[in-house]
């Protein structure tokens, strides 16, 4: 069965591939288009960029499997993703995620119950001035502490 | 008083729009490369200006350009956003603040060594910047200084944005290449270099987001003006990213040969209220680590070269006396762990092995031949890997296993 993507995601993955000289070359860009539709790559829409970039289906899945940011698994609706690299660990990193884990009731690599929320640790996200630091889905939150944690999760629905 | 070069702009409101850019001068270096300059005369100024790359390696942009073989092939530019490098932030700012001088500075480097396509290859979290980015993009093509015929000369350019994935190992430029050709980022073997056989087997010269936002400086006001803000083997400014135990964390632009002691007390504010100075990493994680003691010295290539570190990024992270220097350690054997790709066996292995070691420290089962264990792995590695991963991993984690010995060895089962 062949995923369903939406009209404007179509269009969108169109005027991506036109502008690379090469079409395969557009493969990361459609992955994160295809990704943001379904929240995740299963299968299916693994084998719907490989048809649509005209290249074998396991050149889909190399990429899938090498990259962080792409997901073969459904993630919760929020991913929380705290740096665990040297600024953010010196500033107290490791502190938060135990908050975290212990807030959520989930090990690193996990999702609730209820699909609100996957905790991950990451390597650095560039936002050291800021440390300690995290990613919320693409939104930075720097200057963390476990009350800025609370206020942060509260104002997500 | 030196000037700011590259962030002059960053404190203007909506500096990242191109009326804004216009108003202060912007894009009048583009007009006078295309308009009064031949290429020639740009290679020229910018070898003269000996502007090194800010990416890490510290090779003179204008050399690396001239190595473009004139061949009946299109050709490529790269501009490295890939900024994966731990510690470091400053590109990051460079695009979200003043995205219209990288531009500037993509138009002549092509200009220059005669691309008609650049890719602005940023990593897959700067979600927002990348947007950013495309906006000013699109402005400029409004205004005439992208597209077809360029501010009517003929010239003519194309500006793609591509965001990465999250993987470190394509800030390697030639990892780089293999991602935005479509595949994982595998590092190649060089020779041939990406400067011949690059992008799609055409020539392609690859450089980092800020020595790409020096060129306009370069052009307007000269390659003498250029080494004199700076040193005269390495020009102009550098944005120095501190970060860590200090009061104010963040981006100082200052010349390049600034004393990293400066930066850390002068500039940055010293340390956080009540914590003293244990250690530095003075170029990003890949950079070996400097004692306090070692930190009267000059901020550029060559004389960390000497203090046998990197300058690398130019990203200087602070580490107090209260931070355990197994915890330093241990966040970096889990990075390059993490990152390393696989290809070849010494870093493969030698760098999950080393993590291994070091988590069992961490856990106090630490024993006297693990710290010997450490280095052999190290050493095992250094010089014998198909990309530079293999040292970046090596150097800093023999550095610290080296200059904190005494402490590390508290740390073992007695
Ligand atoms: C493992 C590794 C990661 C790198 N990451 C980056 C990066 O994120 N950004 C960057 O500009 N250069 C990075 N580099 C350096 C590039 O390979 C390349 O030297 C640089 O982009 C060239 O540009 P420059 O000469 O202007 O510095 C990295 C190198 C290695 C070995
Ligand atoms: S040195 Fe490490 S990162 Fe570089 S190619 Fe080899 S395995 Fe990959």
């Amino acid at each position: 069965m062949s995923p369903e993507f939406s009209e404007q995601t179509k269009k969108k993955i169109k005027e991506v591939i036109s502008r690379y000289p090469r079409m395969e070359a557009s493969l990361l860009p459609v992955l994160h288009l295809t990704q943001q539709e379904f929240g995740y790559l299963p299968e299916e829409a693994e084998r719907a960029v490989a048809k649509m970039l005209r290249i074998k289906p396991v050149r889909v899945r190399e990429a899938v499997t090498f990259y962080t940011m792409l997901h073969s698994q459904k993630k919760g609706k929020y991913h929380i993703q705290v740096c665990s690299n040297l600024t953010c660990s010196i500033l107290g990193a490791e502190k938060l995620i135990d908050y975290l884990r212990n807030k959520l009731k989930i090990e690193p690599g996990e999702t609730t119950a209820d699909s609100k929320f996957t905790l991950s640790t990451v390597e650095c996200l560039g936002a050291c001035e800021a440390a300690p630091c995290m990613q919320i889905n693409f939104d930075y939150y720097g200057n963390l502490d476990k009350k800025r944690i609370d206020s942060i999760l509260e104002s997500l629905d | 008083m030196k000037e700011k070069i590259l962030t002059k702009n960053f404190g203007l409101k909506n500096s990242f729009k191109i009326d804004v850019y216009l108003e202060k001068k912007g894009y009048t270096a583009v007009r006078k490369a295309l308009k009064e300059m031949t290429p020639e005369q740009i290679l020229d100024e910018v070898k003269k200006a000996n502007l090194r790359g800010r990416g890490g390696a510290g090779f003179p942009a204008g050399v690396k350009w001239s190595f473009v073989p004139d061949v009946d092939k299109p050709k490529y530019l790269c501009a490295n956003a890939d900024e994966g490098e731990p510690g470091t932030f400053k590109d990051r700012y460079i695009m979200a603040h003043d995205p219209h001088l990288l531009i500037e500075g993509v138009i002549i480097t092509c200009f220059c060594v005669g691309i008609h396509h650049a890719f602005i290859y940023i990593r897959g979290e700067y979600e927002a910047v990348a947007l950013r980015l495309e906006q000013a993009i699109s402005e400029a093509y409004e205004k005439g200084f992208l597209g077809k015929n360029i501010l009517k000369t003929g010239f003519k350019l194309d500006i793609t944005v591509h965001r990465g994935a999250g993987a470190y190992i394509c800030g390697e430029e030639t990892g780089l290449l293999e991602s935005l050709e479509g595949k994982r980022g595998y590092p190649r073997l060089k020779p041939p270099f990406p400067a011949s056989i690059g992008l799609f087997q055409c020539p392609t010269v690859i450089n980092n987001v800020e020595t790409l936002s020096n060129v306009p400086a370069i052009i307007l006001k000269g390659a003498d003006w250029f080494c004199q803000q700076g040193l005269p083997g390495d020009g102009g400014t550098r944005i120095f990213g501190v970060s860590g135990m200090v009061k104010n964390p963040g981006i100082y632009e200052l010349p390049v040969g600034t004393s990293l002691r400066d930066i850390i007390f002068k500039h940055a504010g010293g340390m956080k209220e009540g914590k003293t100075l244990k250690a530095v990493i003075p170029g990003g994680m890949s950079a070996p680590i400097l004692r306090a003691d070692e930190i009267d010295l000059k901020m550029d290539f060559d004389s960390l070269v000497e203090a046998k570190s990197m300058l690398g990024s130019a990203a200087i992270i602070v580490i107090d006396e209260e931070t355990p220097i197994l915890e330093v350690l241990k966040a970096v054997a889990k990075f390059y762990s993490h990152e390393s790709c696989g290809q070849c066996t010494p870093c493969r292995i030698g760098t999950s092995w080393i993590n291994k070691i070091v988590k069992r420290l961490v856990q106090g089962k630490g024993e006297q031949e693990d710290l010997k264990a450490i280095l052999r792995l190290a050493n095992n590695i250094l010089g014998k890997t198909l990309c530079p991963l293999g040292d970046a991993a090596a150097m800093p984690i023999s550095s610290i296993v080296e200059k904190f010995n005494d402490e590390l060895e508290s740390s073992l089962i007695q």
